[in-house]
């Protein structure tokens, strides 16, 4: 350190931060969150009836993509005192010190404003209505509120993580539909089962900051209950495309015969409640529940290119 | 009487990090409302009145 001057170093958390390059300001925005984001609305994008540029496509992409980083920016910016406190969150950006929570809620709010306006002046105005809608919701609904006061957050607050594919639809039609809707359906009800999977694993970590879990509050046989009444529902949905034009019989095989082993994890789950094999079989519907939804995007993707491959040709 | 802050070497690193990604976030998008421009006008942008 200079002998004039003031010791930065030593005050800059007080004094306003100056550690973080350019990777932990990517970090913010939660990357592994954003690919699942990007990839649940390029498929609503390839879904929705109707042309749209290449160009544009990636220019919606990309605005959707930042969106859902900077919902995760402001998520970290307010979230900072329990991500200190949490294993699984204490190494991100904030609580390790290289950004300050004010930098953080700058960054997230013109990346979120900056989305927005790309959004609606570049492809359409309604797509980015929608955009700014789900920053909200994820920010003010769930983070603000939900998050901390109710077993039911990640239920209601999960609405925020499905209404990508419904923003990549209205950017193509300008409007969403029934199989807009039924596409946020599916990722609506895949969040419970998914996060309850687990918080049943790291149920301890949310008890001691606070966020009462649903494994925290009403416990974990009622969680495990849940867990499969939801899986149950959630596997219905996933049948859903078939029956409204969206997809063929192809998918319907495939949603049914994959349906089925999601709830045989979600089963097993259910049975074993003691010791490392309850950990491991809640750990293992968590990493399984993650691939189910991809590749049940992936499959009516895949779908309707078999279906209508000449119209989408510049992507292949 | 002002006092200049001194920076560490990391801090000067880390600024010209963030510096750079911001330059070329903003060239970035310069690019992409030109592209987006062309895209939507596409053959019209020469057919107006003289």
């Amino acid at each position: 350190m200079a002998d004039v001057g003031i010791d930065f170093s030593q005050e800059t958390d007080a004094v306003g931060g100056g550690l973080g390059n350019a990777h932990d300001f990517f970090e913010l925005m939660k990357p592994r969150v954003m690919s699942l984001v990007i990839f649940t609305a390029f498929v609503g994008l390839m879904l929705a009836p109707g042309p749209l540029h290449p160009v544009l496509v990636a220019t919606a992409l990309l605005a959707i993509a930042v969106g859902a980083g900077a919902a995760g920016a402001l998520n970290m910016w307010y979230d900072a005192d329990i991500d200190f406190r949490m294993r699984r969150t204490a190494r991100r950006p904030i609580p390790t010190g290289r950004i300050t929570p004010g930098e953080a809620l700058s960054f997230g709010t013109v990346l979120a404003v900056g989305s927005v306006i790309v959004l609606g002046l570049l492809v359409n105005w309604f797509a980015g209505a929608l955009l700014a809608f789900t920053i909200c919701f994820y920010l003010f609904v769930y983070t603000m509120w939900l998050k901390r006061r109710t077993p039911q957050n990640i239920v209601i607050g999960g609405a925020a993580g499905a209404f990508p594919p419904m923003i990549g639809w209205a950017a193509v039609t300008g409007s969403v539909s029934i199989e807009s809707a039924v596409l946020f359906l599916i990722i609506f009800l895949w969040t419970p089962p998914h996060f309850w999977a687990l918080s049943l694993y790291r149920m301890n970590e949310y008890k001691d900051v606070g966020v009462p879990m649903l494994p925290v509050v009403a416990g974990v046989d009622a969680t495990r209950r849940q867990i499969l009444l939801y899986s149950f529902v959630y596997v219905a949905a996933t049948l859903a495309p078939s029956f409204i034009g969206l997809a063929g019989e192809g998918y319907l095989l495939f949603a049914a015969i994959s349906g089925g082993i999601f709830i045989l994890f979600a089963i097993e789950t259910f049975r074993r409640r003691d010791g490392k094999r309850a950990d491991k079989s809640a750990k293992n519907l968590f990493a399984f529940s993650i691939l189910h939804l991809f590749l049940i995007f992936s499959v009516l993707l895949i779908e309707k290119k078999l279906e209508f491959g000449s119209g989408w040709t510049f992507l292949w | 009487m002002v006092t200049m802050m001194q920076l560490t070497e990391e801090q000067l690193r880390s600024r010209r990090s963030r510096s750079k990604a911001i330059a070329w976030t903003l060239i970035a998008l310069v690019a992409l409302f030109f592209v987006v421009t062309i895209v939507k006008m596409g053959g019209n942008i020469v057919n107006r009145p003289l």
